[in-house]
């Protein structure tokens, strides 16, 4: 039997939760008294502006960022209370896609999916290979075992750094930005791909994603963030009939609203010395 | 001016002694780290052959010249005194308590130091470290330490290499080419260089400009700006820092040497 966590709180239906939490870099405040709670076993989209924050949300679900105020919990537990083995012992059990995937250039496909399991456990190789090529084939890429990362193209790195990011089967998958720059067709098998993870190994995804269409395709919950605070949340039907003008503006598409397209500057007839002197 | 404003100032100076800070306690995590990467010994091996190997083109050409040198200034010197007999004694000397370590420390900040810290720098531009990170993978652990040990072995065993081969460069000028008798020149070395106080204090240099240059590379690696521009400035700064470094440890080593 297992002991709680000293840092746990009681349990609830919430894997992440936010509360209070204000962050940023420098003098720079990103994420401003923010209440946020992912549900477990969900898909959650993370949507926004760009520098809304999106991706420090997830650095800070993670640790890699610390929040100058406020409390973030995972699974009831106290980010902020945990030593370095306590957060690796956390961090076992979440698995994150960075954007271009990270993969470990120097290491084959295969030695980049067998890594976490070298590191964290004492399986033998036989054991090691099949695990792997088990992850490899549910993301389509088990007979790319032997190629490179430089010999693999962007969407077929993320599938790869994905097979990375589930092989110690974690409880929540982050994945920053996994559709951008990609075809068609890799975006259609990479919505697909993390739809049926979730469903197969009863995780908690959490996307950060510019790709309204599909991202509202494939989550259950939303979560938008603008100008440092969470302008709306909920289910993508429920998001889509905001009434805020900043997230009618993301989902119109639309150069000017609350998000100016311009950059503040001085007027135009006094960069060009319109008007000026005769 | 900047440096009249007494806050500019106490910010430049503790905005240092943070960096100062953060460096020692990583160097002192390094150290602690030995014996863990000592137990992953694979690890090690591939970084000797990366770092220790793959230098010893450029360590050994450059001791047979500086050799080749050594032997041709010597005599110019000795000759003067009917002293050309001992130019064997005076390359063995200047190679294994000065040229040695520190010329073989410079040319490896340049060959390793480098590719260590550009090496470093690009995973973390390419957000590796931050995967490792995420993955429960201690990066210092994983990735420094490992490349810190290789760096200490190395260090010594490339000097030692380059004493060894700038020596045999010296008997090819003095012996076969200037027709010094080839008995004095060896015995000449033999009956005047100590083991303890001169190839144990070369050793003792060695040890300490490689323990220097690769905290150096490392230390810049991991905390450049994750951009090409930051490589390429931390890679720079390896090279400048760490040749500075084993210079002025290079004066502050001779002159406790001398004195005891």
């Amino acid at each position: 039997m297992s002991l709680p966590h000293p840092n746990r709180s009681p349990a609830s239906e919430a894997l992440i939760e936010m509360r209070g939490v204000t962050c940023g870099y420098g003098d720079r405040t990103i994420l401003e008294n923010v209440d946020i709670s992912l549900p477990r076993g969900k898909v959650i989209g993370v949507m926004g502006t760009s520098g809304g924050g999106k991706t420090t949300l997830l650095r800070l679900i993670g640790r890699q960022l610390s929040p100058l105020s406020g409390q973030v919990l995972f699974d009831g537990i106290d980010l902020a209370g945990l030593d370095r083995k306590g957060l690796y012992d956390l961090r076992r059990r979440m698995g994150m896609l960075f954007q271009f995937g990270a993969l470990f250039t120097d290491l084959s496909v295969f030695d980049n999916v067998a890594f976490p399991l070298r590191e964290h456990t004492d399986l033998s190789e036989s054991m090691i290979r099949d695990l792997v090529l088990m992850k490899l084939d549910a993301v389509g890429l088990r007979g790319a075992r032997h190629l490179m990362p430089s010999e693999v193209s962007g969407g077929m790195a993320r599938r790869v750094a994905l097979a990375r990011a589930i092989v110690l089967d974690p409880d929540l998958i982050m994945y920053d930005e996994p559709f951008a720059g990609l075809d068609p067709i890799s975006l259609g098998s990479a919505s697909r791909l993390i739809r049926d993870l979730n469903h197969a190994l009863g995780v908690t995804s959490v996307i950060v994603s510019h790709d309204v269409e599909e991202t509202f395709e494939i989550a259950d919950h939303i979560v938008f963030l603008a100008n440092g605070r969470v302008a709306a949340q909920g289910t993508p039907a429920q998001i889509r009939e905001s009434t805020d003008p900043l997230v009618h503006q993301f989902f119109s598409a639309s150069p000017d609203g609350p998000v100016q397209f311009h950059y503040p500057a001085v007027s135009v007839a006094e960069d060009f010395g319109a008007g000026g002197k005769a | 001016m900047n440096w009249l404003n007494p806050a500019w100032v106490g910010r430049v100076v503790l905005a240092e002694l943070v960096v100062i800070g953060m460096a020692a306690r990583l160097l002192l995590r390094l150290l602690a780290l030995i014996p863990a990467a000592l137990r992953r010994f694979s690890l090690v091996v591939e970084q000797i052959f990366f770092v220790g190997n793959r230098s010893l083109s450029i360590i050994t050409v450059s001791g047979l010249f500086v050799g080749f040198v050594l032997a041709l200034q010597g005599y110019y010197t000795l000759q003067r005194y009917g002293s050309a007999e001992a130019v064997g004694l005076l390359v063995a000397l200047s190679l294994v308590r000065e040229l040695g370590p520190v010329v073989s420390a410079l040319l490896f900040a340049g060959r390793a130091g480098t590719s260590l810290t550009a090496e470093i720098g690009l995973m973390k531009a390419g957000e590796q470290l931050d995967a490792m990170e995420m993955m429960a993978v201690d990066p210092v652990q994983r990735v420094l330490a490992p490349r810190f040990v290789a760096g200490l072995v190395s260090m010594p065993l490339l000097a030692g290499v380059f004493s060894a081969v700038g020596v045999i460069g010296g008997w090819l000028v003095a012996v076969p080419l200037i027709g010094i008798d080839g008995g004095a020149f060896w015995s000449q070395m033999q009956g005047g260089v100590s083991w303890w106080s001169d190839v144990g204090n070369g050793v003792v240099k060695s040890v300490v400009f490689g323990v220097t240059v690769t905290f150096v590379s490392l230390w810049q690696g991991y905390t450049c700006k994750p951009t090409p521009e930051g490589v390429s400035q931390a890679t720079t700064r390896t090279v400048v820092v760490s040749s500075l470094a084993v210079l002025a440890l290079d004066f502050v080593l001779t002159a406790m040497m001398f004195s005891v």
